[in-house]
């Protein structure tokens, strides 16, 4: 199943500021609910976010039950050289998603 | 003389306030009717959350299924240019039961017949992905569905339940859809019913869901029993609806408040 939306411009030239957009695949049910039974249904959500380039963390959110399903974020950075963005979702149940997008900065 | 005239314009007036029609000229798409950042969401294959069942729908299209072990793709090949313009002409006719079928069903009719595969629950995350990837090769196609001449009849029963008042509130959706649809019910717009973007992301369910499934909230909204999935007239008013729309531009997956 698709998990991850990733927007990441190919090409940027150096100290350009380029918009990041991330959307991930999740139900984010927020543990308060019940179900028809009464019976409480389990919080499930994406906890935590972060973004590294190069190795290094640029970007990072944590995550509450308020936040809708299928979370969209978006951030800026300044474009400084060639590389690679990894992100990351870890969420309650042993949830764990990665991807990745690569720029060019000339 | 100038109070007959008054009559009449006054008549006029009100035939308006009744009109059942809205002039083609008129039509709008419920994206009108959008604020500008939930447009820029639909606009933005990358923000729309309904491009999620899509990369499943293209995933579930070449996976085989059913005891026949045959995949979608294999009878259909690539569904960007097998695919293109389909679901802008469904709700379809069906020989074989001598009925309109939409695209969910369709899909799960080639389940059963041709991959014997079990079909799809309406509304599961499967039938919904399979239907946002047939339906996203019409994005941008004209809306052509009702041109079939036997469709006419199903066409003319869709149209009497959608005309027709039901309900504790008593209310028709042409009572809102036509004769409100530029106003507004609390904070949302009304808007003119026109199911360009099905099956669509909406903000509200958290989740991509069927035109079946929204006109069962509305049925319910107006406090009538909203018919079952799949029944014989939820696909009707989908025909009339979608004959409605008939030129209009398909969005689907598109995204609603």
């Amino acid at each position: 199943m698709a998990s991850a939306l990733i927007n990441v411009p190919a090409k940027a030239k150096r100290g350009d500021i380029i918009e990041i957009k991330t959307l991930m695949s999740h139900i984010m049910e927020t543990g308060y609910r019940h179900t028809a039974a009464g019976e409480l249904v389990p919080r499930d959500i994406i906890t935590s976010f972060t973004c590294r380039f190069n190795g290094s963390e640029i970007f990072r959110a944590d995550l509450f039950p308020a936040i809708a399903a299928n979370p969209f974020i978006t951030f800026f950075t300044t474009a400084t050289e060639s590389g690679k963005f990894e992100f990351e979702w870890i969420g309650d149940q042993g949830f764990s998603e990665t991807a990745s997008a690569s720029i060019t900065v000339e | 003389m100038r109070f007959a005239g008054a009559i009449a314009v006054a008549l006029l007036i009100a035939g308006f306030a009744f009109a059942a029609e809205i002039p083609q000229a008129d039509r709008r798409s419920g994206y009108d009717f959008m604020k500008p950042d939930t447009k820029a969401m639909q606009d933005e294959d990358t923000a729309n959350p309904g491009m999620l069942w899509v990369l499943d729908g293209e995933a579930l299209w070449k996976r085989k299924a059913g005891t026949a072990n045959k995949a979608c793709a294999d009878c259909h090949d690539d569904a960007r240019t097998g695919m293109k313009g389909v679901a802008a002409r469904y709700p379809a006719f069906d020989k074989a039961t001598g009925r309109p079928l939409d695209l969910e069903q369709r899909i799960n009719s080639c389940r059963s017949n041709h991959q014997q595969a079990t079909p799809l629950p309406f509304e599961s995350r499967e039938l919904l992905a399979l239907t946002a990837f047939v339906a996203r090769q019409s994005q941008g196609a004209r809306i052509e569905t009702g041109g079939d001449p036997q469709l006419a009849p199903f066409i003319e029963k869709g149209r009497e339940l959608y005309l027709q008042r039901q309900g504790q509130l008593n209310l028709g959706c042409t009572n809102c859809h036509d004769d409100n649809w530029d106003k507004r019910l609390a904070g949302s717009a009304i808007t003119q019913g026109h199911p360009t973007g099905y099956p669509l992301y909406r903000l509200e369910w958290q989740s991509l869901g069927s035109l079946q499934r929204r006109l069962r909230a509305c049925i319910s909204g107006i406090r009538a029993q909203p018919y079952d999935y799949g029944a014989p007239e939820l696909v009707e008013l989908e025909l009339y609806l979608m004959s409605r729309a008939r030129g209009m531009p398909m969005e689907a997956p598109a995204v609603r408040p």
